[in-house]
């Protein structure tokens, strides 16, 4: 078999560009899962990963509680939180939050960790707060390596988000959850490939934002 | 399993010797699928139509591993050997392995594989599905003789849309017509491509729903959903438990779009002998619906085993 | 027949029988990921130009989820084991390959030179002085791959009850029984947490010149190629 071919059929079918099981309406499904799957872990995972790495304490627990939250399977924790939840968008987040605060919170801690020590001296001698401290100095130089954890998340989100289609959600894993029991390898194909360009538009975007967000000065260093 | 384990950490202290260990680990991997290949009771090794072993296979949801096993269980109170391989899918992928050989004896619905297989077709009673269904199958195949219990899918609603546009047991499908574009119905992924599905509700009955909704085979999720009023109207077994439990109310089908669901086995021919056929014979003379409800009853509200089901079942109807 | 630890008939396995079956189909794939990883990144350290494309194709292979390549392989390996651990060892090269070229990457130069001036041949050298130095960094690697491994074995019960543990989690659903689901993940994360702690244990056999207890991999001379840290944490 050609998956070459698959991929042409399933595009070429005008059948799959409109309505609610039509491609744009299950990309813009699969983004919206990924950006509120990974809003919830930023928001958990950077403050925390800011404040622990400006502090130096909490290193050890926080290592802790990524193996833990690495180790939880993805796809059981899915099924687990449908059998106790019921049906919603809750399972589905759970898993994907799960699955990336680990990558956001430790490359936060480590990229704090390891600003250079004298900049953060001397702004203490300045009489700098500590909370301008962290956002004023140690931020902007931490931020590439930050930004690469969330970039980490991000791609993992967009490749596990497929999942939500096994608890009746939409997104791209309907094409491949539909596919598989409607033996249509077409429609696994495409979806597997339009998640492969999602998850390539997604390193696209970081490297954008790396561009605009790191100041110059920072990049060149690094 | 140790040994692998053991096997991949010595690999990384002697990292010179990591020719020896990819050799090591390519005789590993292909002896894993080599050696399962050799072994008789791999179902998906080639064609083993004088095999010893009878494998018998189900579907992905609890009914069919249930008549799995008492189809296993009659065999093997006849001396057959028999291996399960359960779980395997939907008919859409079952049927290709059946039609190999690699699986050999699969519990089946007589009306369900007749629309898989020609979805035009409307016999009248259960003799002339069988025979529909013998002229359509794979030569390889055979149909044994049908049970009286029937399995059909349906369309449900729940008790909120059943009040709301005055429902009963007594409606029918056809009731259905001005109000579909308002529901949303859900049911397996399969469903929305089968004839009895999708295709056929709006080809026979004319109905447009307002969506589909995939969510799995009448099980826990299309329960779930149903229940929760996320779908109005959904596909459910006939046979399942919770349709009197939740109050769900299941719609008569005039046109018999889901004819008849009689449990049938579905056998590779020269997969089972002679006594293995009778012996299922046996199991489908005893077989009704009211069995069936209690049987899934058992597994899916009182928690027990379907194995444990399937052998009291069959020593209560003496065929242990 | 509702306990934590009843096995429903249908998986045809004990408890202890589907931690046997969960550890081969994960690990299996991780070894073999290796041992395509180790001459692979060789390559790509002795070819510099190798890497970045070797790094793209990899990058989408990696994106391509674990579900849509079991169907696919479903045509040509079956509903077996085969077809759940080959997706999961090319996952397994997709980590396993940036972490060992930025670790022999690393190995200092002087280090390098020493060696060749007491007369190592450039296989020598690799074997007996880049990658022990490397171990580190492949360590890393290796519980990458292998936490992750562990976690998407579940996903097979997709296809057929391939999934190991994670046929506990069908089971679950299709006999109402969500203890089954908790059996499954609370299993499949503590054999994770302990391949992860043994693999640890390994590294600290392995390097006994670096001091214990330190959690941070070092850092020798030369920045690490930018694309290791989004590799270093990728567990899906």
């Amino acid at each position: 078999m050609n998956v070459l071919s698959f991929v042409n059929a399933f595009f070429s079918d005008s059948a799959h560009w409109h309505g609610y099981d039509g491609i744009p309406h299950r990309v813009l499904e699969h983004i919206g899962y990924s950006l509120m799957a990974l809003g919830i872990a930023a928001a958990i995972g950077l403050p925390v990963g800011l404040l622990t790495g400006h502090t130096g304490r909490g290193g050890n627990t926080l290592a802790f509680i990524a193996t833990a939250a690495r180790a939880l399977p993805s796809f059981g924790l899915l099924v687990l939180m449908f059998v106790l939840l019921g049906l919603g968008l809750l399972p589905v987040m759970i898993p994907l939050v799960v699955l990336a605060i680990p990558p956001i919170l430790v490359t936060t801690y480590e990229a704090v960790r390891s600003v250079d020590p004298s900049p953060v001296d001397a702004a203490r001698g300045m009489g700098m707060q500590e909370s301008r401290i962290l956002l004023q100095v140690e931020l902007p130089v931490a931020l590439p390596l930050i930004l690469s954890g969330l970039r980490s998340a991000a791609i993992q989100i967009v490749s596990t988000a497929t999942i939500a289609a096994y608890v009746s959600l939409g997104g791209l894993g309907r094409y491949i959850v539909d596919g598989l029991y409607q033996r249509d390898y077409e429609k696994v194909v495409g979806g597997a490939t339009l998640v492969a360009v999602l998850a390539l538009a997604t390193l696209a975007v970081f490297w954008a934002v790396t561009r605009l967000a790191v100041s110059p000065g920072v990049r060149r260093s690094a | 399993m140790t040994h692998t384990a053991k096997s991949s950490r010595s690999s990384t202290r002697h990292p010179g010797a990591a020719a020896v260990a990819l050799t090591a680990a390519a005789a590993l991997l292909a002896g894993c699928s080599s050696s399962s290949d050799n072994k008789s009771d791999n179902p998906l090794s080639e064609d083993k139509a004088n095999g010893s072993t009878v494998v018998v296979g189900s579907n992905n949801f609890a009914e069919s591993i249930l008549l799995a096993d008492i189809y296993g269980e009659a065999l093997k109170a006849k001396g057959i050997k028999v291996t399960y391989k359960h779980n395997i899918g939907s008919r859409e992928t079952t049927y290709g392995l059946i039609k190999n050989g690699s699986i050999s004896v699969m519990p089946e619905y007589n009306g369900a594989l007749l629309a898989y297989l020609d979805p035009k077709a409307t016999p009248k009673t259960v003799a002339e599905t069988t025979a529909a269904i013998n002229a359509e199958l794979d030569s390889k195949l055979t149909l044994l003789e049908p049970s009286t219990a029937q399995d059909k899918d349906s369309v449900t609603v729940n008790a909120e849309t059943a009040k709301k546009y005055n429902l009963t047991e007594k409606s029918s499908i056809a009731d259905l017509k001005d109000i579909a574009k308002d529901l949303v119905f859900g049911g397996g992924p399969e469903f929305q491509t089968r004839h009895q599905g999708m295709v056929g509700l709006k080809s026979v009955y004319g109905l447009e729903f307002k969506s589909f909704k995939a969510l799995d085979a009448g099980g826990p999720l299309t329960q779930a959903a149903l229940k929760k009023n996320t779908v109005q109207a959904a596909d459910i077994f006939t046979t399942d438990p919770t349709i009197t439990k939740e109050k769900f109310v299941v719609l008569q089908d005039p046109k018999n779009l889901f004819g008849f669901q009689n449990v049938q086995p579905l056998v590779y021919k020269s997969g089972l002998s002679q006594e293995g056929v009778d012996a299922l014979n046996a199991v489908s003379a005893k077989l009704d619906t009211e069995a069936l409800l209690d049987l899934d009853a058992q597994v899916q509200l009182e928690k027990k085993d379907p194995l444990d089901v399937a052998k009291a079942w069959l020593k209560s109807a003496g065929l242990d | 027949m509702n306990g934590f630890f009843d096995i429903p008939s249908d998986l045809q396995h004990s408890y202890l029988g589907l931690i046997g079956l969960h550890l081969r189909e994960a690990l299996l794939p991780v070894l073999a990921g290796l041992l395509l990883a180790l001459p692979l990144a060789q390559l790509c350290v002795r070819f510099r130009w190798l890497y970045p494309p070797v790094l793209g194709v990899t990058t989408v292979l990696y994106a391509i989820p674990s579900l849509a390549f079991f169907v696919v392989l479903i045509d040509y390996t079956g509903q077996t084991e085969l077809t759940v651990m080959i997706p999961l060892a090319v996952y397994s090269l997709v980590v396993l390959v940036p972490a060992i070229v930025d670790g022999v990457r690393s190995v200092p130069q002087e280090t390098l030179a020493a060696a060749t001036a007491m007369g190592f041949g450039p296989v020598r050298r690799y074997v007996q002085v880049q990658l022990p130095i490397a171990v580190p960094a492949i360590i890393a690697g290796l519980r990458v791959a292998t936490v992750s491994s562990i976690s998407l074995v579940s996903v097979g019960t997709l296809i057929g009850n391939q999934g190991a543990l994670g046929n506990l989690l069908a089971d679950a659903m299709f006999y109402h029984r969500p203890v089954l689901a908790v059996n499954s993940v609370v299993t499949t994360a503590f054999l994770a947490i302990v391949m992860d702690a043994l693999l640890v244990l390994v590294r600290v056999l392995l390097t006994p010149w670096m001091p214990r207890g330190t959690r941070k991999r070092p850092k020798a001379a030369g920045a690490p190629e930018p694309a290791a840290p989004a590799l270093e944490d990728a567990v899906r």
